[in-house]
């Protein structure tokens, strides 16, 4: 990170105001208007961001489980919403999820990065023309088209069953088919920085296009394979219609299925148990998300200003 | 069937070409192409065991498009002519399959009338029509019957009336059974390769009941023949449906009534002279019908309107309002002088961490107006009806969605903000450009012009942000009267999504497909309008 350009060098330069009574006074003044409130207003925006985490925690450790018994915050401290998560389908969804998401992370690493090599490296006649085609599929959402993807799942299943509805592979299919048009961009703008004198030199030592590939570019991108993963995992666990549509059975539901089911009838809506899914499950998100947080944001940035 | 299948192309794979350099030929198959063996031999094995089923299941497109692809695969693997096409033939295949195919699906069924009622083609239309049709031969004989299963699939097993065991599934017609014992009640108590299914658990499993009841195994191949169904579980009889269905003439007519209903290609149903017509349909083409209907069905029309007006409105302010708090937050924050800003970047960036669907589900119950924390706690324990009230409902989804996204430009504007050009900023400041003259001409414009295209992408995404919709307040309130029950929060995605049927209901997938249609074309010119403005804009700085 680039040492940071404070917007208020143009006031230090044109400072010294001449009729302060002492120089102390006058700084702690300009410290307090300039810089203090700074302090107070953070003190409101850190409310309103973590305010509705701090309450899910609360709620999560309220063993009554009602919306309106977690409205006294930290009243009671209890465990047993976490130990009952055991005695609903939670971990299986929890799986379920890993299982669906990492899977479509990868996948849509090695194919876009595959695809990113491609483009970056051959030319080829058609390249122009995939690229912009490429660019233009990407614009329209798959989830648009969630009747379609319904319908054709269960075409497909009456010939190969693990393609059909209510089978996972399907709905890592379908992400998968979303995967190259999203992050191919993302890519190419990242492969493209890396000099292409080390392929040329490599081809000199005998290198074939695939050891080139494996050993030396993807090597050199690894921040890069490291977002679009982040983001593809990310992506599947957040995907409510599609995964709803595609999973049928309780014990193939993703989180999301799982625990909007928890919430929505307000009947039986069981808020403690939600409280503690979603804290469990937030948990290595948060970290995974704060710890790779620098290179998400560059990503972002540099993917859709080159593309 | 798999076996010999991917044993073929490698022979002609491994051997070097003629003319390359001694050198390089000197080298055995190496791991990676071995990797690449095992894998294709693993692709070939599936696609020919697809190519198998679709075959048997008739199913030609499937059938075609796998027999393709699997050409394809081997053309573009053994051969060492299409090097690109290695890298980008896995993604395309997927991009083809699950987006390509899958958009221009969404078109062609846009076109017909699938849904509820239009199911399937005229051929399962008729299976269905006779199945409703199913009645009791009246003074058909009774046959002692036992519920057999294998590998989760239920059947029956009967003796007629000759004493010989039959068995058979929904699926297979009933055929003898070889070796079987008949038990003490009469009915088969041991059919080999199958499981009896004792009585016992028939009474204490209501689910089983339910699937023995309506299970209906057909006496033979001919629809016309009926089938054996029961009641109790214990004894079966012919079932026989009066309706009788005329191949050549495309009729099927009501034994019972004599009514004869003809097939209408238009409508895609059985139609009787009197007009009446049978439930049982298949789909058709009926041209631009449901585009049509969407903008001249009245009520339709009407509430259309609105969740489209709402869309616009819910995907700028969506944008809008984060982006202004996030920019803000960001010129703020981004202060040398300020102590412990990473500690404050990160608490001001969790939202964004936390999973969006997690959060709106949050919400649901914070904003809940009973019991709700935010009523509880803000408003005095005030009965505000936040997810009731059509304009409080909106105004709490803006909130929610604000919350969730505000980090994300907090985030972008920072790194905006800190690869500013340090000598243009001196060179205005030397200049005498004062500090809101520095930032109305020269930092906003900039970050504005490196954060554009993200404010695009961020349109397209809010104009189809299901989840935040869906799981905050299912796209409620309801409009009173509205069909399909629209509600006052639901944008076209959710829209279509209550249209569509998916989730349970009527299903209307021609209706629901021609909206996607439509909205695949706003968000497509929107895109397409922006991408423009933005590389105009990049120019003129």
């Amino acid at each position: 990170m680039s040492a940071p350009i404070a917007i208020e060098t143009a006031t230090t330069a044109r400072a010294a105001e001449p009729t302060l009574p002492s120089r102390a006074a006058g700084r702690r003044r300009r410290w307090a208007l300039e810089v203090g409130w700074k302090y107070l207003l953070a003190i409101v925006v850190i409310f309103y961001a973590v305010f509705p985490l701090v309450y899910v925690l609360s709620a999560s450790l309220n063993p009554r489980g009602t919306l309106a018994a977690s409205n006294a915050l930290f009243s009671v401290i209890d465990f047993s919403n976490f130990a009952a998560l055991a005695s609903t389908s939670y971990w299986t969804w929890a799986a379920n999820t890993l299982i669906i998401g990492g899977s479509a992370a990868i996948g849509a690493v090695l194919m876009g990065a595959a695809a990113a090599y491609a483009f970056s490296r051959f030319r080829f006649s058609g390249r122009r023309a995939s690229l912009t085609g490429l660019l233009i599929i990407q614009m329209f959402p798959q989830a648009l088209a969630f009747v379609a993807i319904f319908l054709m799942l269960l075409t497909l299943g009456e010939v190969v069953p693990a393609l059909g509805l209510n089978s996972k592979i399907a709905l890592i299919c379908v992400y998968l088919g979303g995967a190259l048009g999203v992050n191919t961009f993302l890519m190419y703008g990242f492969f493209n920085t890396v000099p292409i004198e080390i392929d040329e030199s490599a081809k000199i030592d005998g290198a074939t296009h695939a050891q080139i590939f494996w050993r030396l570019i993807m090597p050199l991108v690894t921040p890069i394979l490291a977002v679009v993963g982040l983001l593809a995992f990310l992506a599947a666990f957040g995907d409510y219609i599609i995964a709803k549509i595609v999973l049928v059975s309780e014990d193939n539901w993703t989180l999301a299925v799982g625990m909007y089911q928890w919430v929505s009838n307000q009947l039986a809506s069981n808020w403690g148990l939600f409280a503690a899914g979603a804290v469990v499950a937030a948990i290595p998100v948060l970290v995974l998300f704060l710890s790779l947080q620098r290179y998400i944001v560059g990503g972002l940035t540099a993917g859709s200003v080159k593309g | 069937m798999s076996v010999d299948a991917p044993t073929r192309p490698p022979l002609t794979a491994d051997r070097p070409e003629r003319g390359e350099a001694h050198g390089r030929r000197w080298r055995g198959p190496g791991w990676g192409f071995l990797a690449k063996l095992a894998l294709m031999a693993l692709v070939n094995a599936f696609g020919v065991m697809a190519i198998i089923s679709a075959f048997r299941a008739e199913s030609w497109i499937v059938f075609s498009a796998a027999l393709v692809l699997l050409v394809l695969a081997d053309i573009v693997y053994f051969t060492k002519r299409a090097l690109p096409l290695k890298y980008l033939f896995p993604g395309l295949v997927f991009l083809l399959v699950f987006q390509v195919f899958i958009f221009g699906y969404t078109a062609y069924i846009a076109f017909t009338n699938y849904g509820t009622g239009h199911a399937g083609s005229q051929e399962q239309a008729v299976e269905a029509a006779l199945i409703q049709g199913e009645r009791r031969v009246e003074g058909s004989p009774t046959y002692p019957l036992s519920v057999v299963e294998r590998i989760g699939v239920l059947g029956f097993a009967i003796v007629d009336e000759d004493g010989t065991v039959l068995v058979g599934t929904a699926e297979e017609p009933l055929s003898e059974a070889g070796g079987a014992e008949v038990g003490d009640r009469g009915a088969p108590s041991e059919v080999p390769g199958w499981n009896v299914l004792p009585r016992a658990s028939l009474i204490s499993d209501q689910e089983l009941q339910d699937a023995v009841v309506s299970l209906r195994v057909p006496v033979s191949d001919d629809p016309n023949d009926g089938s054996i169904r029961t009641r109790d579980g214990s004894s079966g009889a012919v079932y026989e449906s009066t309706l009788v269905w005329d191949a050549e003439a495309e009729t099927i007519t009501d034994t019972a009534t004599g009514t004869v209903y003809s097939a209408d290609a238009a409508s895609g149903r059985f139609v009787a002279d009197s007009g009446a017509t049978l439930p049982a349909g298949w789909y058709v083409n009926v041209g631009f019908d449901n585009f049509v209907r969407l903008f001249t069905d009245p009520a339709l029309a009407q509430t259309l309107l609105m969740v489209t007006v709402w869309t616009f409105v819910f995907a700028i302010l969506s944008v809008v309002l984060p982006f202004a708090l996030g920019l803000l937050l960001a010129l703020i924050y981004n202060d040398a002088r300020l102590k412990g800003r990473r500690f404050l970047r990160t608490l001001y960036i969790l939202p964004y961490a936390f999973p969006a669907f997690m959060s709106a589900l949050l919400f649901r119950g914070m904003f809940n107006a009973e019991f709700g924390v935010i009523n509880d706690l803000f408003f005095f324990g005030a009965d505000i009806n936040w997810l009731g009230d059509p304009w409080l409902a909106r105004g709490a989804v803006i909130w929610v969605n604000l919350w969730l996204t505000y980090p994300y430009y907090f985030l972008v504007c920072t790194g905006a903000l800190q690869a500013l050009p340090a000598d243009t900023l001196e060179a205005a400041s030397i200049d005498g450009a004062g500090r809101t003259r520095q930032l109305s001409a020269i930092i906003l414009p900039l970050v504005l012009v490196a954060t554009a295209p993200l404010l695009i992408s961020s349109f397209a995404f809010s104009f189809n942000n299901f989840t935040v919709i869906y799981m905050f307040n299912n796209g409620g309130p309801a409009f009173p009267g509205a069909p399909y029950a629209l509600g006052a929060t639901d944008i076209l995605i959710s829209a279509i999504y209550d249209i569509s049927g998916v989730s349970g209901g009527a299903a209307d997938y021609g209706l629901a497909s021609a909206l996607s249609i439509i909205v695949f074309a706003v968000v497509g010119l929107i895109s397409a309008l922006a991408f423009r403005q933005t590389r105009k804009l990049e120019e003129f700085m």
